[in-house]
């Protein structure tokens, strides 16, 4: 029964090439999958050994239908055990200082992740969503973004974290671990890709009813196409041409949208829910929740709670063809 | 001084009747004699079954979580009622079910196992168990009127503040804080003062069975431990009630106050949970080992080793915060620490095995599940302990298989062997074997196909306290292994209570000692009388029951008083009358509910409560003149 939970221990452990913080994408995680490595081999070590003693301790002297009670209790033989147990104990507090060793040279390799005048993201944490501003010196060069974050491979980028409500933590697991955001404290953290790809991270500290779908894209591209990128994302909001779209734009400006959206190049300037201005660029929509297309757009603004109960994004009762031309201008805002 | 005592009592009383001992010592008949009673085994019980019930409760929100799980994007459970369900499985589990339950054995089972006829304050005891069923009662009523706190068993602020949880969900949480802790700080100082004044003469400190050392530590943890967690919900409550700023940084208040006192509770609760059961599973190796712990002297210093270390890595809770990193190799080192002491437990329990003749029954069974489940949660706590591996598994479902491998292999394992053991003392009679046996192959399976895949679940990136997962996650296979297990765990957890309820109807008599124990419990009859030994005993060696001298009796003490010992060396020093029966207990606990209730609600709870509680103390502490037993 314990040698069988045992192999189903071993089996499915092994099999652990395969989950996100082990698939490592970055310098961090590497590391971090590399002290795994070591730890995960010792455990399997001491496991097999306490479990296949005590299985042989019992089984040795077993002998069915005794009755305890009958059973004369007798001390002795306790010499060879003590040193055997000296033993035992001095062979951990090797191991555990090891580990500690191994564990204390990791963090510092982690650290040491770093480089002068790095490309820095400012990343605010709140319920249910990311939001995500690349600094610059120049104000008007600032680039605002929401659940998608873009990096250059190969380069050290730092993250400044902050909370505008309470307590997230960011966490890409096939780049490094995680670290909260706190309310009324910046945090950081260093984080970079080796390969590009899209990799998914979640919110990993309780943050209320959408804590399930927080969830975070991180894009890691060479950087010449992360430039291109940034560039576009500096453009203010693609005009609408066709009429379709300019009475959608008007829809949006003049309905309850502004009170918390922002789209780059018109009125509409307020930073309470994500950045619209390139968002057909994106992938996703609802906090990484949802693919970003129309029919889902449609159904994320006619009820949001039915989507994700909690978010703070209000339902909107709009005409149908209202509800048409506001998709209209949103799928162009590239 | 003392022995002339002993001999004046002697030459005066010579062996007292049983029926005199039983006047002196039996709980009045009748409702208001059950709500009175100040008998450490009735309150034991009581605590053991409400525990149980608790335990079931919350076991069911389990399951409904699980299937919430089982599959991505379910709809059995919305976000806000999945939130309530997880947050009363963490809190019943851990302050209505671990903690009392284990300070329940300790009450039944130290007077016993020190060979005296009570706790040292009766009455203290009683008012601790209705304050405990009135916090429990609180959390449960709130819950199914739909007012459950929401924001985790760990409140963590500002989710649990003023500004992000309005309602009254985290100020119910709050105050059943306050009534289990108030709860557990009191079954603590009965167990500390029991264990230390209480013992036979003869039970020097190093002949104090195991499971009374384990108890002992246990206890005096809870006396450092709780109050952290006390300050911060009572903090918790003011910041919500009265408007104070502690942990609102926007008035110069810190969210990060909030989980250092809350984990410098949270972290040795662990150990208040686990340490009992090492007294347990001592209890029982050494027992179907047929003989005594290899390496005592380690055992009892490795249990003080692992109350002092449990204080001192609660910021391995908080890695992930941003710590200075030289802090955090200090937190880390302090908890890799801990796997020494834990190491020592298991080898000797090992080599005691290893040396001992050894007889399978159902509770070295249940003990042999846990050495094989808790070995695995010891080795990812170590994993834990790295900052590194830890930032990647924190918060995740691998903590969450890993807390599940610590506290249900190495406290709830113990606990159900140890009830099976004990159950033939407490009831008088035998369990079934063979369906001890099946629970343990059952429940083994059961938790191992339950949460073994949360580890990878974890790796793969799944957070813990989600409500729901998205397909393109791929967590959807494992997690509906681990609600197939889950309904397994169930399964066994049935077939435990179907043994105890089978023992109850027809078990065959236990005797006093049916599994030749070594310590004074199974010295007396089976289910104990009310006085518990008809003469107290004296022992002359760590095992009274195995030795060859037998152990011997005080002669006298036939009023309701037990004999005060020694600290260290338990020679005799007085003896001392403990009060009996009293409903003020019971009334004062009302009090206290009423008062810390609607301070939920208006700060003038506080007020009403000081009021009402005065009341009740001075009838609690009405001098009386002491009523002369009869046959004196």
């Amino acid at each position: 029964m314990t040698a069988a939970g045992l192999a189903l221990a071993v089996l499915l452990l092994a099999g652990c090439g395969g989950p996100a913080a082990l698939a490592a994408a970055g310098p961090q995680a590497g590391r971090i999958a590399g002290l795994w490595a070591v730890v995960f081999w010792i455990a399997v070590i001491v496991e097999t050994a306490v479990v296949a003693f005590m299985l042989y301790a019992v089984a040795r002297s077993r002998r069915p239908g005794h009755d305890p009670a009958g059973a004369r209790p007798e001390a002795g033989r306790e010499h060879r055990a003590v040193v055997a147990i000296t033993v035992a104990v001095g062979l951990t507090a090797a191991t555990v200082l090891g580990l500690l060793v191994a564990s204390i040279g990791t963090d510092r390799a982690l650290a040491s992740l770093t480089r002068s005048a790095p490309l820095t993201v400012e990343v605010t944490g709140q319920q249910w969503w990311w939001d995500i501003e690349y600094d610059d010196p120049v104000p008007s060069q600032r680039v605002r973004t929401a659940n998608e974050l873009h990096l250059p491979v190969g380069e050290p980028v730092l993250l400044t974290l902050r909370s505008r409500d309470v307590i997230h933590s960011v966490w890409v697991p096939q780049l490094h671990g995680k670290q909260d955001l706190i309310p009324g404290r910046t945090t950081s953290l260093w984080i970079q890709a080796d390969r590009p790809g899209t990799f998914t991270g979640q919110c990993a500290e309780f943050c209320g009813y959408q804590h399930a779908h927080m969830r975070l894209l991180v894009v890691a591209e060479s950087r010449a196409t992360f430039d291109a990128w940034r560039a576009q994302q500096r453009q203010p909001a693609t005009e609408p041409t066709d009429p379709l779209g300019q009475r959608g734009r008007a829809v949006f400006l003049a309905g309850p949208c502004v009170l918390c959206h922002a789209i780059g190049g018109t009125r509409a300037g307020a930073r309470v829910g994500p950045d619209l201005t390139h968002l057909a660029g994106r992938a996703t929509i609802a906090g990484g929740t949802l693919p970003n297309t129309p029919g889902h757009l449609a159904g994320w603004i006619l009820d949001p709670q039915r989507i994700k109960p909690g978010a703070h994004m209000p339902a909107m009762s709009l005409p149908a063809h209202d509800l048409q031309a506001l998709l209209a201008y949103l799928a162009a805002l590239r | 001084m003392s022995t002339l005592a002993l001999r004046q009592e002697r030459r005066d009383e010579g062996v007292v009747e049983p029926a005199q001992l039983a006047r002196a010592w039996d709980t009045p008949p009748g409702l208001l004699g059950a709500l009175a009673s100040a008998n450490h085994k009735q309150i034991a019980t009581r605590y053991i079954v409400t525990a149980f019930v608790f335990f079931a409760l919350a076991g069911m929100l389990a399951l409904l979580m699980r299937l919430q799980l089982a599959t991505p994007e379910a709809h059995v459970l919305g976000p806000d009622l999945y939130n309530q369900v997880f947050t009363v499985h963490g809190s019943t589990m851990m302050f209505l079910f671990a903690v009392p339950v284990m300070q329940a054995m300790a009450l039944y089972l130290v007077p016993l196992m020190v060979g005296t006829r009570n706790v040292a304050f009766p009455r203290l005891n009683a008012f601790g168990y209705w304050t405990y069923l009135i916090g429990g009662l609180l959390l449960w009523g709130s819950f199914l009127l739909n007012v459950g706190p929401d924001a985790g068993w760990f409140s963590y602020v500002p989710l649990a503040g003023p500004a992000y949880a309005p309602g009254k969900r985290a100020d119910v949480w709050a105050q059943v804080i306050t009534f289990t802790e108030l709860a557990a700080l009191v079954g603590a100082i009965e167990v500390v003062v029991t264990a230390v004044k209480m013992r036979a003469p003869g039970m020097s400190l190093e002949r104090v069975p195991l499971l009374v050392w384990a108890m002992l530590v246990t206890a005096v943890m809870v006396v450092f431990a709780m109050p952290a967690v006390m300050v911060g919900s009572t903090m918790l409550a003011m910041d919500r009630l009265v408007d104070t700023h502690f942990f609102n940084p926007a008035e110069g208040g810190d969210v990060l106050l909030w989980q250092h006192l809350f984990w410098f509770f949270g972290h040795p609760e662990v150990y208040i949970i686990f340490i009992p059961a090492t007294g347990f599973v001592s209890s029982i190796v050494s027992t179907f080992a047929r003989r005594p712990i290899v390496g005592y002297p380690a055992m009892v210093l490795s249990l003080i080793a692992t109350g002092f270390l449990g204080f001192s890595l609660w910021v391995h809770h908080m890695f992930a915060t941003g710590l200075p990193r030289i802090g955090a190799s200090f937190f880390s080192a302090a908890s890799l620490l801990i796997a020494i002491p834990s190491g020592v437990q298991i080898f000797c329990w090992l080599a005691t095995l290893r040396t001992g003749r050894v007889v399978v029954r159902a509770p070295l069974l249940f003990v042999c599940a846990f050495i094989a489940i808790f070995v695995v949660g010891g080795l990812t706590g170590v994993m834990v302990a790295l900052v590194p591996l830890d930032l990647q598994v924190h918060d995740t479902f691998f903590v969450v298989a890993h807390l599940h491998y610590v506290l249900i292999g190495g406290a709830v394992f113990p606990l159900l062997g140890a009830l099976h053991f004990w159950l033939p003392k407490m009831t008088g009679r035998m369990p079934s074997e063979r369906l001890g046996r099946w629970a343990v192959a059952v429940l083994f399976v059961g938790f191992n196909l339950t949460f073994f895949p949360m580890h990878q679940l974890g790796l793969a990136g799944m957070p813990r306290r989600v409500y729901t997962y998205l397909p393109e996650t791929g967590w959807g296979r494992l997690n509906f292994l681990a609600t197939v297990g889950a309904g397994l765990l169930a399964v066994g957890v049935l077939l435990f209570l179907a043994n105890v309820a089978w023992t109850l109807r027809h078990g065959a008599p236990a005797g006093d000692d049916p599994w030749g124990g070594d310590t004074l419990e199974w010295s007396t009859p089976s289910p104990p009388p009310s006085y518990n030994f008809a003469a107290l005993p004296v022992v002359h060696d760590r095992h009274p029951l195995w030795s060859v001298a037998p152990p011997g009796a005080v002669v006298g003490l036939g009023r309701r008083e037990v004999l005060i010992t020694e600290a260290i060396d338990a020679t005799p020093d007085h003896r001392h009358a403990l009060d009996g029966p009293s409903l003020w207990p019971f009334l004062t606990a009302i009090a206290v509910g009423i008062g810390v209730i609607v301070a939920i609600f208006t700060p003038w709870g506080v007020t009403l409560g000081a009021v009402l509680v005065t009341i009740t103390l001075t009838g609690w502490f009405w001098p009386h003149r002491p009523a002369v037993e009869p046959g004196r």
